[in-house]
């Protein structure tokens, strides 16, 4: 019953929320229950595959850990806010003419991590690529092509030829 | 821009079919997706080994009424998922044969309440002795499994190993062990299962083989053809850890679903996933080998054994592509190879990326270079020594009829990873050095496709068709998983077409609407498949030539304007082409004699490792892999696949251990069972050389498995150079290092030079 | 998923005070929740038993990093990527700021504050041995006022310390005195990133005219909980760097330690390495003291 919730609001994507849900309920399952927004996903429920990262308030966090009471007043971007009005963001479309994702299911919270890698450090070594994606683990790349994605990414200031779609 | 003169798409690094839809985070998963009043369910799993199964008690402060019960009483067909033996229940049924077997399924609307009910059922048994080893096993004290706990075995023979000792300059013997691994793909397995007693069973999952799964439901549910429909969902990676266990969660999806007529979603968590399901067959391999006095090797003789677990699964190939690799790329008279796959009480092992060959191909490359040490060569040299080269037959007397490029393929690693200097250097350096250096290769191929008749048992059906839109659809049951199937198998249909790469898109993964093309594994997708398309795809022009007047040339617009004519006069526009075999193909399986494979992919690799003498941790600083593998259809996919391939060949090596205790995975969460991370893989340097095969989709054999093979026995190699130490079992970690290394120097005494 | 969001509580008061009041008035009730890193974990593993938690996340009074001439304070509530960022820590306790970069991710040491990781208490936590060499000084706050322990004696077992049940760790105060010594930290883990430390040391000294004049090692995963290595600092204390001393240093380690197996590693590999990560120390030691 939702009326025995108090309502929690946050920002998503631009869009401000609300949801009547357990405080304790996790803001990866408030995000792909609540708000149908199912980029985001589950991978191991400990914080160590980073499938389920999302940004927070400029901040990289992994929205299995975070009780969603935690995400009040909260700024958060998940994968489907990173692409403009159909506009593929600069990493996506690295991603697709590098080869960054395989299966994809690592993809959206490695998008999340390489956003978030390129808005502190927008020029960054492979060094800072490994160190900020250390926490997002791909069975299926071997990590060659998403590193080669992000420096692509990095040292274009616009996308050049964006896939509308 | 195609890497190819004579093709415009294939060879040409064309954006992934379904990319764009992964990037946005669009896909769907089969977590992602709902259906409407569907119900959740869980597994009651068994917390012994063995033993017979007394009783089930349901806690009464539950009302159970609320709750979907299901066990072995409520399988209305066969309670056998049906693979090869089918010797596996869907759910046990008075006994249980290891830890983590499924025993009652409970299904409930609500996602939380469910898992009350799972830790409501107590199950009580009476403990039988479990057996957990390959020697327990094979002494054949206690049984578990048939007469004698042999799940398989092979003898293969060539020449008279038996007369080679006596003249032999140098016999060497060694013995080899390999660990079992965990596939790790990021999504965990799932199924949704909507049962109803006019329409049948469908089923939506993670899968790799629709196919499959619809068998084992055909016959767990004892429904006719029309009445059962699997459809794969975006499944998130599967490296063949989805290839048998999706049948199993299908059924027990698909039984919730009829016990409480509502669709029922079963997605396991990262612990249940770990524990429950198929791992990599662990391995003992035993080498004795004679040379001669200039390192020709004479005689080749194998003890191979794998540890299957409690059921048959698909133990007897992947011992057979384990026996089929066990002699290595070398030529050599006399080869006997004595394989055997035994069962145990663990939770039943099954396919995984190379599927026997890297259990296989670690023991003979290491023992190379055991031999190489232990008759004073070069390892490098006794591998050139006896390469196989084309004329030259192989262990099941296959004539090596296409081009074998062993020596050149070497000659370029070596040189790409600057070998010699390092080695050199290093020999140097590590003196001096806390970190110890060193260098290490393998050699090996890969086998296409199914051993001998495996296709022809098969039986592929593929094509295309072309809709009204227009939009041409390959229609096959081959599944993407990351691998790039959809991508590949699109480029081919439009290549053979002459139309645009976005003129095609593939038919939905659904039996409902693809015909059988086989299963996706034994890296024949390509090969095979990709055969069947293009040969659809030329049918398919020779028929709208004939018969709706498609000039030779034509263009785009000439194609679909004949589709429209063709479809008028015909009603539908469609082509499918069945699996044809390569001429002279022959295969006794008895003997285990014959082409074993239609096609072998060639590799080396280098790795280059650092060995800290003060932690023992190695890291593999760089690595190399130089291949052939007919014809690249896809630079970036192509060299996606082995870099992949490669870190999870690292991780076998060096980091990921299944820590087992009394026969349940203790370290199942992902914080303690270890891959490497973006900060631990190297740099991975791919390189290939393209002889076309001419049986294979454009010219491409398979690539798929072929890098999971080397790099675990070029690390330990590098390891061996580095250290000067022997090291014949992986998983090979720091604290398995040390106590080696250390094995002469007291604690008390310092450590570093 | 295997905990139930419906069956706990959890509130966020907004401030320090309002948090105090809570644990004050049901000593023990109340089960504080920062950064969720550990809690969250139990959570989706079914384990959390806690049925009523209070948030600490983002209350401003608890994080601060506060720099005086004598001392940089952390509040409790601060991040380990609040750590890493601020310029000033970094300079005057490197260790510190090399160890919150090994706090799993850049997604946990966003999430992951310095209190949580010692009121946790591992014994392999990768805050403590830097926090231990540093003389930290921990403040303790409840509503009947706050009391300063030092670091070394906040654990007394295995995860247990003397934290009391209506108590929070306010702030770590770190002195400055530091900048000086000869700084070492060292983490043994089973990967390059998102790994728990099998053993790790760290170290601060100082040499004067040819011998050792202050020294202070610890060490995770060699003991129930983070602690000094005070019979290695006692046979290093006044000593030159000689492989005599190296001898006795790795003795001393060895006789202090208790390493257990566990899933991760072995007693034995912890032992030996141990002993090397000491060696490897005072042989950097012996190079810095050696140079004119």
């Amino acid at each position: 019953m939702n009326a025995s919730w108090p309502a929690i609001r946050f920002t998503v994507n631009g869009e401000l929320r609300a949801v009547s849900v357990p405080p304790m309920k996790r803001l990866l399952d408030v995000l792909r229950e609540d708000l149908h927004l199912t980029g985001t996903k589950e991978g191991c429920g400990e914080g160590e595959c980073g499938s389920c990262s999302v940004r927070m308030n400029g901040d990289l966090v992994n929205s299995c850990l975070v009780p969603v009471l935690q995400a009040e007043g909260a700024i958060v971007q998940t994968v489907e806010g990173l692409a403009t009005k159909g506009v593929l963001h600069p990493l996506q479309e690295a991603f697709l003419n590098c080869g960054g994702a395989q299966c994809g299911i690592c993809t959206p919270g490695m998008l999340m991590a390489a956003a978030q890698l390129l808005e502190q450090t927008p020029h960054p070594t492979l060094a800072e690529i490994r160190e900020g994606l250390a926490g997002n683990l791909c069975r299926c790349t071997g990590f060659m092509r998403i590193f080669e994605s992000v420096l692509a990414a990095a040292t274009q200031a616009e996308p050049e030829q964006p896939h509308a779609r | 821009m195609s890497t190819n003169p004579t093709t415009r798409i294939v060879g040409a690094a064309v954006p992934r079919k379904e990319g764009v839809d992964k990037l946005l985070g669009r896909a769907r998963y089969v977590d992602d997706i709902e259906r409407e009043g569907m119900w959740y369910g869980a597994t009651v799993r068994s917390t012994i080994p063995r033993g017979r199964i007394r009783s089930i008690a349901f806690d009464p402060n539950i009302d159970w009424s609320e709750f979907a019960v299901v066990t072995a009483a409520d399988v209305p067909g066969k309670n056998r998922i049906q693979l090869i033996l089918d010797d596996q229940p869907c759910l046990a049924d008075g006994q249980v044969n290891h830890c983590d077997e499924a025993i009652v399924l409970v299904a409930h609307p609500s996602k939380t309440r469910v898992r009350d009910a799972v830790s409501a059922v107590t199950v009580e048994y009476d403990p039988l002795p479990p057996v957990f080893s390959i020697e327990e096993s094979e002494q054949q004290e206690t049984i578990v499994w048939g007469e004698d706990n042999l799940l398989k075995s092979f003898l293969l023979e060539k020449g008279d190993v038996d007369s080679a000792w006596a003249t032999a300059a140098h016999i060497v013997e060694g013995e080899y062990r390999t660990g079992a691994q965990e596939h790790l793909y990021i999504e965990n397995n799932g199924m949704i299962a909507e049962w109803s007693a006019d329409r049948g069973i469908t089923v939506w999952g993670s899968l790799q083989c629709p196919y499959y799964v619809y068998k084992s439901l055909l016959s767990v549910f004892a429904l006719p053809e029309e009445k059962v429909r699997v459809v794969q969902t975006e499944t998130g990676g599967a490296f063949g850890g989805k290839e048998d266990y999706p049948s199993t969660l299908a059924c027990h999806a698909g039984l919730l679903s009829m016990k409480c007529g509502h669709p029922v979603k079963m997605v396991y968590d990262r612990m249940e996933d770990l524990a429950a399901t198929t791992k990599r067959h662990p391995s003992r391999v035993r080498h004795r080998t004679a040379l001669d006095s200039n390192g020709r090797l004479l005689a080749i003789d194998i003890d191979l054994a794998t540890d299957g677990g409690a059921y048959a699964t698909l133990s007897s190939t992947v011992l057979s592509r384990a026996t089929l690799h066990a002699s290595g790329p070398y030529s050599c008279a006399n080869i006997r190879i004595r394989s055997r796959s035994w069962a145990t009480n663990s939770v039943p092992y099954g396919a995984f990326r190379g599927f026997g060959a890297p259990q296989a191909i670690f023991a003979v490359e290491r023992h190379m270079d055991e031999i190489a040490a232990a008759i004073g060569f070069d390892p490098i040299e006794l591998r050139r020594r006896n390469f196989l080269h084309d004329g030259d037959t192989n262990a099941t007397e296959q004539v090596m009829r296409e081009p074998v490029i062993l020596d050149r393929l070497l000659d370029r690693a070596l040189s790409e990873s600057d070998y010699h200097a390092k080695r050199a250097r290093y020999a140097r350096d590590n003196a001096v050095s806390p970190v110890k250096r060193g260098i290490g290769i393998s050699a090996y191929y890969h086998g296409s496709g199914f051993t001998g008749s495996g296709e022809r048992i098969l039986n592929s059906l593929a094509g295309v068709d072309v809709t009204p839109e227009p939009r041409v659809r390959v229609l096959v049951s081959n599944t993407e998983f990351g691998q790039g199937t959809n991508t590949v198998l699109t480029q081919i249909a439009s290549e053979a077409l002459g139309v645009s790469y976005d003129d095609l898109t593939m038919a939905p993964p659904d039996t409902g609407a693809v015909p059988n093309s086989g299963p996706t594994v034994a890296s024949r997708t390509v090969m095979v498949v990709g055969r069947l398309i293009e040969r659809a795809s030329s049918q398919l022009i020779a028929m709208l030539r004939e018969h709706a007047g498609l000039p030779a040339p034509h263009t785009r617009e000439e194609f679909f304007a004949a589709c429209e004519r063709y479809r008028a006069a015909h009603g539908k526009v469609e082509s499918l082409c069945r699996y044809e075999a390569p001429p002279g193909i022959f295969w006794d399986d008895q003997k285990y004699r014959g082409e074993a494979y239609p096609a072998y992919a060639w590799a080396i690799h280098v790795a280059q490792v650092a060995v800290d003498s003060v932690t023992y941790s190695t890291e593999v600083e760089g690595f190399w892999a130089v291949q052939e593998i007919g014809r690249v259809l896809h630079p970036v996919l192509a060299a996606g696949q082995i870099e992949g391939g490669i870190a999870q060949g690292i991780g076998y090596a060096l980091y990921e251990k299944v820590v087992s205790e009394n026969g349940h995975m203790a370290n199942n969460q992902m914080t303690n069972y270890i891959m490497p991370t973006a900060e631990d893989v190297p740099p991975i340097h791919v390189f290939f050389e393209e002889i076309p095969f001419r049986h294979g989709g454009y010219g491409a054999k398979g690539i798929g498995e072929l890098p999971h093979d080397g790099p675990a026995p070029a690390i330990v190699n590098a390891i061996r150079d580095a250290t000067g130490v022997s090291f014949n079992s992986i998983p090979l970690l720091p604290e398995d290092l040390f106590v080696r290394l250390c094995a002469l120097l007291p604690v008390e005494e310092p450590a570093i030079q | 998923m295997r905990g139930n969001a419906e069956t706990h509580q959890l509130v966020a008061p907004g401030t320090l005070a309002a948090v105090l009041e809570l644990l004050a008035a049901d000593p023990g009730a109340w089960t504080p929740i920062a950064g969720g890193t550990e809690l969250m974990v139990a959570h989706a593993a079914g384990r959390l038993t806690a049925p009523r938690l209070v948030s600490l996340w983002g209350i401003p009074d608890l994080r601060f990093i506060h720099a005086t001439p004598e001392t940089i304070s952390v509040g409790g509530g601060a991040t380990f990527l609040d750590l890493r960022r601020n310029a000033e820590l970094a300079e005057a306790f490197p260790l510190l700021a090399l160890a919150s970069g090994w706090i799993g991710s850049i997604a946990n040491q966003s999430r992951a504050t310095i209190a949580g990781n010692l009121v946790n208490g591992s014994p392999a936590a990768d805050s403590s041995p830097a926090l231990l060499v540093y003389d930290a000084e921990i403040e303790l706050v409840s509503v009947r006022g706050s009391r300063r322990v030092p670091y070394s004696a906040f654990h007394t077992g295995y995860k247990r310390s003397v934290l009391a049940a209506d108590e929070l760790v306010f702030a770590i105060h770190l002195p400055r005195r530091f900048v000086r010594h000869r700084q070492y930290l060292r983490k043994v883990g089973t990967r390059r990133a998102m790994a728990i430390s099998k053993v790790a040391l760290a170290a601060t000294a100082l040499t004067q005219a040819g011998v050792i004049s202050e020294i202070r090692l610890a060490a995770a995963s060699l003991a129930p909980f983070p602690t000094r290595l005070l019979r290695t600092e006692a046979a290093l204390l006044a000593q030159p760097v000689t492989r005599g001393t190296i001898v006795a240093a790795r003795a001393a380690l060895l006789g202090e330690a208790q390493p257990i197996d566990d899933i991760r590693s072995t007693a034995e590999y912890r032992r030996r390495v141990g002993a090397n990560l000491i060696e490897e120390f005072l042989l950097e030691l012996q190079q810095e003291t050696q140079r004119p």
